[in-house]
């Protein structure tokens, strides 16, 4: 128990003296992470609203993709981007081994399928005869979908924070790719296990601590905004 | 009411690869309401949404004497609502604006124009309010407010009352008679209902198993069905087989069962063997024969009486089988009893006749 209280006090310490390595990571992290679910967002948002508003050829494939490809193992992805950027890799020459664009790329490949999929749940949640209202009323085939993607914008603001929560909580392949580099690549996750691993309980204690801080906030904001969208 | 401002021709609906719906042809004139009257699985819905343009369809669809080249431009001339009211997660203003939103109509103007609608259907006062906190009753308005705020050329209503409950529907049919009435809105309504069909309708179109069966003024489709089934439909309870006994200039006289009856309707032609329709409706119960104007006075022993709703449900048997509709009230005051034996009466200008032939 010692152990425990003496990792927390440093802890807590560490917080209110804004300790540099702490602040890094932290750093790191939001950056890496929120890159990654930044281009996820802007590629997986529309792909998602056309595979659950589309019929095309294809579409059940795409759908499974993104279903299987929100399973993910982190390592298999890190594995992947690893060797596609390796230096005698496919993209070697784009020199992005054991920097912060291998751990976004390999964070983007988590994330994007998770809001392809939730995207595409959220906007076939929808009654499907308000489609039919809104071509009915004058919508065309885009001011429909933005007012369908409107209608489950919570529904997308849940996915995008499931997206998020992946890739700010993984460790992986962000340690795979990004080397774990201090002041660079070694974001919250990659500290924790790098401070464990020494028996630096209390800055492992910090870097958790700031880590679900981070995660409580944004699922406090998400249940903010669906509580505040409910009729009074 | 002035020319046809749509017209389809070997009109066709598929869904799922099987047509659902099929009219041969369809004129609905310029300020008239149309009531698209049919059985669940008619394929009522389908003809109204396949006339909106909502659904591909076989065949000619024409808007003011022009094909419909670009669905999106005609629809933005006219106007749906559905049975549910599909309101957006917005302020009932936002939803009732939202078809001249997606036109272009300036804020302004559609504000201005939102309001003026909510005002008609009498939810003004919800303007700011949630479209989620709304009663059905209270959306069903604003949707309604919604689709004629676009100032539609046509207005098209699936069912837009099946979903409320009765005193609702009551009220809302009659408020949105009055609007329709009011602004002469060329109007095309889809019903399962009687009642709403005459209460917002100049014409009726039945459909039945997928086809058009028949069109023309409420009161004549209601009186004189094309065949049994639309009797059947339309309310004529009865259905009689008849043999014509003799024709004169006055009246027609058959033979039903063992009893004659006169008639002043044509006897279809050259079908000696026709349909007697008698409406329930138009059956008088008395408890003793006296003298009337009727022509046809029969003894009938009642077999069963049934409430429904406001009336009772009379069934009688006369030799055949004789429904008649009578108030609670009569049927209280008259002391009707099954078993009892009561004298049923019917004018020889109320049946109407159909060809046996025809009958499904």
């Amino acid at each position: 128990m010692e152990l425990i209280f003496e990792g927390l006090r440093e802890a807590v310490a560490r917080i209110l003296t804004l300790d540099r390595d702490l602040l890094e990571a932290a750093s790191a992290s939001l950056v890496t992470s929120g890159s990654a679910t930044s281009l996820s967002v802007v590629t997986g948002v529309p792909l998602g609203a056309a595979l659950g508003l589309g019929r095309f050829r294809g579409r059940g494939l795409l759908l499974a993709l993104a279903n299987t490809g929100m399973g993910l193992p982190p390592v298999a992805v890190g594995l992947f981007v690893a060797v596609f950027i390796w230096r005698s890799g496919p993209a070697g020459q784009l020199e992005w081994f054991c920097t912060r664009q291998a751990i976004i790329t390999a964070q983007y490949l988590l994330a994007a399928p998770t809001i392809v999929g939730l995207t595409a749940v959220a906007v076939q949640s929808i009654d499907p005869m308000m489609r039919l209202q809104l071509t009915a009323l004058g919508a065309t085939r885009l001011q429909s979908i933005a007012l369908l993607m409107r209608e489950s914008r919570l529904l997308i603001l849940t996915a995008v924070m499931a997206g998020f929560g992946a890739v700010i909580s993984e460790i992986g392949a962000s340690l795979m790719v990004g080397c774990n580099i201090k002041g660079d690549t070694r974001i919250l996750t990659t500290a924790i296990a790098l401070e464990t691993s020494k028996g630096e309980f209390g800055a492992a204690f910090a870097l958790a601590f700031v880590l679900l801080g981070i995660i409580f906030a944004l699922n406090a904001l998400t249940t903010w905004a669906q509580q505040r969208a409910r009729p009074q | 009411m002035s020319g046809t401002i749509l017209e389809a021709e070997d009109f066709a609906v598929a869904r799922g690869g099987r047509e659902v719906v099929r009219a041969h042809e369809l004129r609905i004139r310029e300020g008239e309401a149309l009531a698209i009257l049919g059985p669940n699985g008619a394929g009522k819905t389908s003809l109204l949404l396949a006339l909106a343009t909502l659904l591909p369809f076989a065949g000619r669809l024409r808007f003011r004497g022009s094909s419909i080249d670009r669905p999106l431009a005609f629809r933005r001339r006219v106007a749906v609502a559905f049975q549910r009211p599909l309101l957006l997660d917005r302020s009932v203003r936002e939803n009732a604006a939202l078809g001249l939103a997606l036109r272009g109509v300036s804020r302004r103007e559609r504000d201005q124009r939102a309001h003026d609608a909510l005002v008609r259907l009498g939810v003004a006062h919800l303007a700011g309010r949630s479209a989620r906190t709304l009663s059905g009753g209270e959306a069903q308005r604003v949707s309604l407010a919604r689709a004629l705020a676009v100032g539609p050329e046509i207005l098209f209503l699936d069912e837009p009352f099946s979903a409320l409950d009765a005193p609702t529907r009551e009220t809302l049919v009659a408020d949105l008679a009055r609007v329709l009435r009011a602004r002469g809105v060329t109007t095309v309504l889809v019903t399962h209902d009687r009642d709403e069909a005459l209460s917002l309708s100049d014409r009726v179109a039945i459909v039945m198993g997928g086809r058009l069966r028949q069109i023309g003024d409420a009161a004549s489709v209601f009186a004189t069905p094309v065949d049994s089934e639309v009797a059947a439909f339309v309310g004529v309870e009865n259905v009689l087989p008849a043999r014509v006994v003799s024709v004169t200039e006055e009246l027609t006289t058959l033979r039903v069962a063992d009893h004659l009856v006169e008639v002043t309707a044509d006897v279809p032609a050259g079908d000696d063997f026709p349909l007697l329709c008698i409406r329930p409706d138009d059956v008088i119960i008395a408890r003793e024969p006296g003298p009337t104007s009727a022509r046809n006075a029969l003894a009938g022993t009642i077999l069963r009486l049934e409430p429904i709703g406001r009336r009772v449900r009379v069934l009688l048997d006369c030799g055949f089988p004789l429904v008649a509709h009578v108030t609670v009230r009569s049927a209280r005051e008259l002391g009707l009893a099954e078993g009892d034996v009561v004298t049923a009466s019917f004018k020889a200008t109320l049946p109407h006749l159909l060809a046996r032939h025809r009958a499904a």
